[in-house]
């Protein structure tokens, strides 16, 4: 795939719920590798935009790209109509999300977590999955608890379980929802630290939900500043930390720094 | 379909056994289930004990054998012969008896401790915070549960054809197939309609109940009560 | 002369073997239940317009009319449309349908109860919509249920009985025969009894343990 072409384009996206409207309007590119994060109030559409990347909710107009194939719609003899399950299916094998509440599958191990989809999914061999798994849990420091039950971790712990979960995968785009928003205060470090590795170490397109601004700061190649649906500021960390243009960034950041 | 109003009229012979088998079986349950539910947290030994007694074996035995058992084998025992009818309503107010008392059990036993606390604090008698405070907040969170229960007791009217009471499942088998055997469908539909009506009359009535005791008390049953009743065996 | 040893013992053999039947017919019953009652739940989890509507209804109208009639129902209706099953096949179809509507109450429950953030997961991870359900769901909805489901087996060996309408040799009914043979009721109709005591009481009471120890977890 050409460099120059995007990874995510939302094309005019507009999503309801009944009279509702998250979002109006949107138009939202990110480059291949870069790392943007998406800010703003609750309610604002933010986690809307993972969302609908990740098919769990249908535009109601636009469309998203992945990759350059669509996401949200299909062509068919010409036309473009709405996707139907198996073509989002096979677009969205190439994102991974990651969400506040982990969600492991408690019913699983970690390895079974680990090695579920590569096998049913990307048709690796048990040996391979396997091996990626080893691979991917080593790299997140939870190597000798590939046996475990999620029921036995700590909330850091599964959420790192979760990052290796999503990135056996070897997704092209990473989302992050909150990702430490429900961990406990001294875990989240942790956390971060491993998202901020994979970001050096790998070229994969992360988007990213957080209110963690430090990391925001450190971590984002661009910022999104989101308010009723709308993205009112696209700048790089330094410029809307550091000289926010939109009266409602300022005062955004100022409450939540002022904690 | 030219059958369709005998076969009304025939069935419709039925209802009045059917009902007053149902109803006298609520009446039944619900004077056994209260006193024998709360006997099953009695602090008396002798009380909790006869109380679950009578509710395993109610509960762990066949209503058919129950039904039997009352109109054949208690004659022979003690000499009483009990009108079909009578010992109908009786196995059925016994036996969805003892799961009432399991359901009023539950459903007292589910009242939050700070609500008897609290009644304490205010220096309520015992007879009191049990009448006044626990019993209405019991009393609505049984309703689903009492609901599904009166239904199954309704749908086990049907078993006293076994003992040629005539109610409508009797009036359908014992006099419309023989003679109507052409129509057999439209039998049983209006008979499954009849007993649908029914039970949604019920349905009805528990909901008005359910009304009453929100409008009184200010309170619903939880839902834990609703999937409670969705998911207990019986 | 109230209670006669010799007789009862004399009868017990007779009685023993058709409580057998009430068992195959219980545990062939149940089978169907448990297995028609997922695939119900699962459908109307699917949300077909049109189906989950049928599907509801049905299930809506065998829950809230009599056992006895549906089984009379199909002994009698089904020889006019050529399928020809005898009493016993009847009665484990009837009893199976019949318990099929309580058991995917029950499947639902447990369903529902399964976190929302388990589905998006799933549906993170791209997995087909059937290891969405065997992977993921069923795994954590179903051992959740079990307690309810056991009441619903031991409820059915309960309602076996009603077979005797069509006559089914089951053991109230033996012991139907066996009063009606001899005109003495009480040994058949009080073993009867005792049998139906003997194996739901322990059963029972393996289910309300299993529910204990499902709640401490």
């Amino acid at each position: 795939m050409p460099p120059s072409e995007p990874m995510i384009v939302f094309d005019g996206v507009e999503k309801r719920f009944g009279d509702h409207v998250v979002l109006s309007e949107l138009d939202l590119t990110v480059a291949p590798g870069e790392h943007v994060t998406l800010i703003g109030p609750s309610g604002s559409g933010k986690t809307t935009i993972l969302r609908l990347l990740m098919c769990l909710e249908s535009v109601n107009a636009g469309t998203i790209s992945v990759g350059g194939s669509y996401l949200s719609h299909m062509e068919r003899r010409g036309q473009l109509v709405p996707a139907d399950e198996k073509h989002s299916r096979e677009v969205r094998k190439r994102i991974g999300m990651v969400f506040q509440q982990f969600n492991l599958f408690p019913n699983m191990t970690v390895r079974g977590n680990l090695i579920e989809a590569p096998t049913r999914v990307l048709g690796l061999s048990k040996d391979e999955a396997n091996a990626r798994a080893v691979e991917l849990l080593d790299l997140v420091g939870l190597g000798e608890k590939i046996d475990a039950h999620p029921a036995q971790l700590s909330g850091g712990q599964q959420q790192r379980v979760a990052i290796a979960r999503a990135l056996a995968m070897r997704p092209d785009v990473l989302l992050l929802d909150e990702v430490t928003s429900a961990l406990d205060p001294e875990l989240v470090a942790g956390v971060l630290a491993l998202l901020r590795d994979i970001g050096e170490t790998t070229d994969i397109t992360i988007l990213c939900v957080t209110h963690e601004m430090g990391f925001a700061r450190d971590f984002s190649h661009r910022v999104m500043m989101f308010d009723g649906g709308r993205v009112i500021e696209d700048a790089p960390p330094e410029q809307l930390f550091g000289d926010p243009r939109h009266e409602r960034t300022r005062t955004f950041l100022r409450a939540i720094v002022g904690q | 379909m030219d059958n369709l109003p005998r076969i009304v009229a025939v069935l419709l012979d039925g209802l009045p056994a059917t009902v007053i088998a149902a109803v006298g079986g609520i009446v039944v349950t619900v004077l056994l289930a209260f006193p024998t539910g709360l006997a099953l947290r009695s602090d008396n030994r002798v009380l909790r004990g006869i109380s679950r007694v009578y509710v395993e074996f109610f509960r762990g035995t066949s209503e058919v054998v129950q039904l039997f058992w009352i109109y054949f084998v208690l004659p022979v025992l003690v000499g009483i012969q009990l009108v079909p009818l009578f010992a109908g309503v009786l196995v059925l107010g016994l036996n969805h008896g003892a799961y009432g008392a399991e359901i009023v059990r539950g459903a007292v036993a589910s009242v939050p401790k700070a609500q008897v606390e609290g009644a304490k604090a205010l220096s309520l008698s015992p007879r009191d915070i049990q009448r006044r405070v626990v019993l209405p907040q019991a009393v609505v969170e049984m309703l689903p549960s009492f609901n599904n229960l009166f239904i199954q007791l309704l749908k086990s009217t049907a078993i006293l054809s076994f003992i040629v009471v005539s109610e409508v499942t009797e009036r359908g088998i014992q006099v419309l197939v023989p003679n109507f055997g052409d129509d057999i469908v439209l039998i049983f539909a209006v008979m499954l309609l009849i007993y649908l009506v029914l039970a949604l009359l019920i349905t009805t009535g528990m909901r008005w109940l359910e009304r009453i005791g929100a409008r009184r008390l200010g309170r619903r049953p939880s839902t834990a009560a609703r999937v409670a009743a969705v998911v207990a065996g019986h | 002369m109230v209670w006669d040893w010799g007789y009862a013992w004399t009868i017990l053999p007779e009685l023993l073997g058709a409580l057998v039947v009430t068992i195959e017919i219980t545990l062939l019953g149940s089978v169907v239940a448990l297995l028609l009652g997922l695939v119900i739940a699962v459908i109307r989890r699917a949300r077909i317009p049109v189906l989950d509507t049928v599907v509801w209804a049905f299930v809506e109208f065998v829950r809230s009319t009599p056992l006895l009639v549906q089984v009379f129902f199909l002994y009698f209706v089904l020889p006019r449309f050529g399928i020809v099953l005898g009493a016993f096949a009847v009665g484990v179809i009837g009893l199976g349908v019949h318990y099929a509507t309580y058991t995917s109450e029950v499947y639902r429950a447990g369903i529902e109860a399964v976190p929302r953030g388990q589905w998006e997961a799933a549906a993170a991870l791209s997995l087909p919509p059937s290891r969405v359900w065997t992977g993921v769901v069923l795994p954590q909805a179903v051992p959740r249920v079990l307690p309810a489901l056991g009441n619903y087996v031991i409820s059915m060996f309960k309602e076996v009985p009603l077979l005797l309408g069509i006559g089914v040799i089951e053991v109230v009914n033996k012991a139907k025969e066996l009063s009606s043979d001899t005109f003495r009721p009480i040994e058949p109709y009080t073993i009867a009894g005792l049998l139906f005591l003997a194996l739901s009481l322990p059963a029972s009471i393996l289910v309300r343990r299993l529910e204990r120890r499902r709640a401490a977890i």
